[in-house]
């Protein structure tokens, strides 16, 4: 399977997007934000220290910076955009307000991609799992506190919910 | 200038043979950041070999007691189930890389293909001595692990060759691996051991990391340790213990530079060595 480093079709949260004019190494993250407006993932470190731009590419978590976007082809890949369809936010989002796990916000859309992925895997995880499953999302307002607790609330209410 | 996809080692090859200057990608947590930088720009094609389902996976041989890992499996796969009862310090090594983001990219034959003398599997791959398998056009080679680390971010590959796997023993004993940095995760080693207590050949392997060129092994250490410890329960008398860590110490050939000093890290990875032979009978792990 042979593709054009400049021309190649994404499937980003559900949409096949077409990219035109990239460069040969380009980063999945500066597609997502300089090619198709999905400003929603964050840009800060690119080179995988500050999750900001965390994504998930063939339901695995990455840092979109590390990956080289015409290596994503044929790849489900949802960015913050397509966790909550039809503007409706979802449960972690809710919680990260409500428990003010949000400061300045340029680590939010990361972390809460993250937190989904976390969540997935592990239904009921103690603080120092949080913790370690979160420490390549760095925030630099909360101090982390009130983000695990947004963590735990949500794993309850999902937990009660399913019960 | 293609990106290539190839879904086998014999089309993956084939690419490398017609051009053999193609940049080699797997879960692209090295080579990104450098082009992020602008410090490199794959000038020809590119071949992404994390859709290979040979690299992908690992085979366990019974009759040979080795474990074959394919070199695009990641870090995430090899810290939990099956990889990690048989090589635990394996394990442990990946646990240390990075953050969740990273090891469910990064892949042990990246590590290998970088070749940092941080890279945090090498000291486990050098202290299990683990073969490396290579290919290219002309066919399949193998090569111990610490003739394919040639020094720092340089390997034995040829052009047109790639990495296919690693092969080590499931040893009977005890392994551990722990590393010295500035915070829990995403922090490259100052300093790494990795200790092997092989209890089926009476034989200890310590490998050290971040603290020269490549990998390092500590022969007079490992002698010294495999006729003081008393092997049916791993314990070792204190002073024997203290006379191991400072040849683990003497072994080491670090520099100074804006991770460390040379002298920390020689402290560092003399305790770091003591502090992995003291858990195999403590029944004390990390954190």
């Amino acid at each position: 399977m042979n593709r054009d480093a400049d021309h190649y079709v994404l499937h980003v949260n559900g949409v096949e997007r077409e990219v035109t004019d990239s460069w040969l190494g380009e980063s999945l993250l500066d597609v997502l934000r300089d090619r198709l407006g999905l400003v929603g993932t964050k840009g800060a470190c690119e080179q995988g220290e500050c999750g900001s731009c965390s994504v998930m590419v063939d339901d695995v978590l990455v840092c979109s910076c590390l990956v080289m976007a015409a290596t994503a082809v044929d790849q489900p890949i949802v960015t913050i955009e397509g966790i909550a369809p039809a503007g409706v936010p979802s449960d972690v989002q809710t919680a990260f307000v409500e428990a003010g796990a949000v400061q300045c916000g340029f680590c939010t859309p990361g972390l809460i991609v993250a937190v989904h992925d976390l969540l997935e895997r592990v239904a009921a995880p103690s603080d120092t799992e949080i913790r370690e499953e979160l420490a390549g999302n760095v925030c630099r307002c909360t101090g982390y506190g009130r983000i695990v607790d947004a963590v735990q609330h949500v794993a309850l209410q999902r937990r009660s919910a399913g019960s | 200038m293609p990106v290539h996809l190839p879904d086998s080692v014999a089309a993956a090859v084939a690419l490398l043979a017609q051009e053999p200057s193609a940049t080699v990608l797997a879960g692209g947590t090295d080579l990104m950041v450098e082009v992020n930088d602008g410090h490199r720009r794959p000038s020809a094609s590119v071949v992404a070999v994390n859709r290979i389902a040979e690299l992908r996976s690992w085979h366990h041989d019974p009759t040979t007691s080795t474990l074959t890992i394919g070199s695009a499996v990641s870090y995430r796969e090899m810290l939990e189930g099956p990889l990690a009862a048989m090589v635990p310090s394996l394990a442990q090594a990946a646990r240390t890389v990075g953050s969740p983001q990273i090891r469910n990219a990064g892949t042990l034959g990246g590590n290998l293909g970088t070749c940092s003398p941080a890279g945090d599997a090498l000291p486990v791959l050098s202290a299990l001595e683990g073969v490396v398998e290579v290919a290219s056009a002309a066919g399949r080679r193998t090569l111990a692990v610490s003739d394919f680390m040639v020094g720092v971010k340089r390997t034995a590959l040829q052009p047109g060759e790639m990495i296919v796997s690693v092969t080590v023993p499931v040893v009977d004993g005890w392994q551990a691996y722990a590393k010295v940095g500035v915070r829990n995760a995403m922090v490259i080693a100052v300093a790494s051991a990795c200790v092997v207590l092989d209890r089926g050949h009476q034989r200890v392997a310590v490998a050290l990391g971040s603290v020269g060129p490549t990998v390092l092994r500590c022969p007079d250490a490992e002698q010294q340790l495999s006729d003081a410890i008393d092997w049916s329960t791993l314990d070792v008398a204190p002073g024997e213990l203290e006379r191991f860590g400072e040849l683990v110490s003497a072994a080491s050939r670090p520099i100074t530079d804006h991770r460390s000093s040379a002298d920390y890290r020689r402290h560092a990875v003399g305790v770091l060595a003591k502090r992995l032979v003291r858990r195999a009978t403590s029944g004390e792990v990390a954190a």
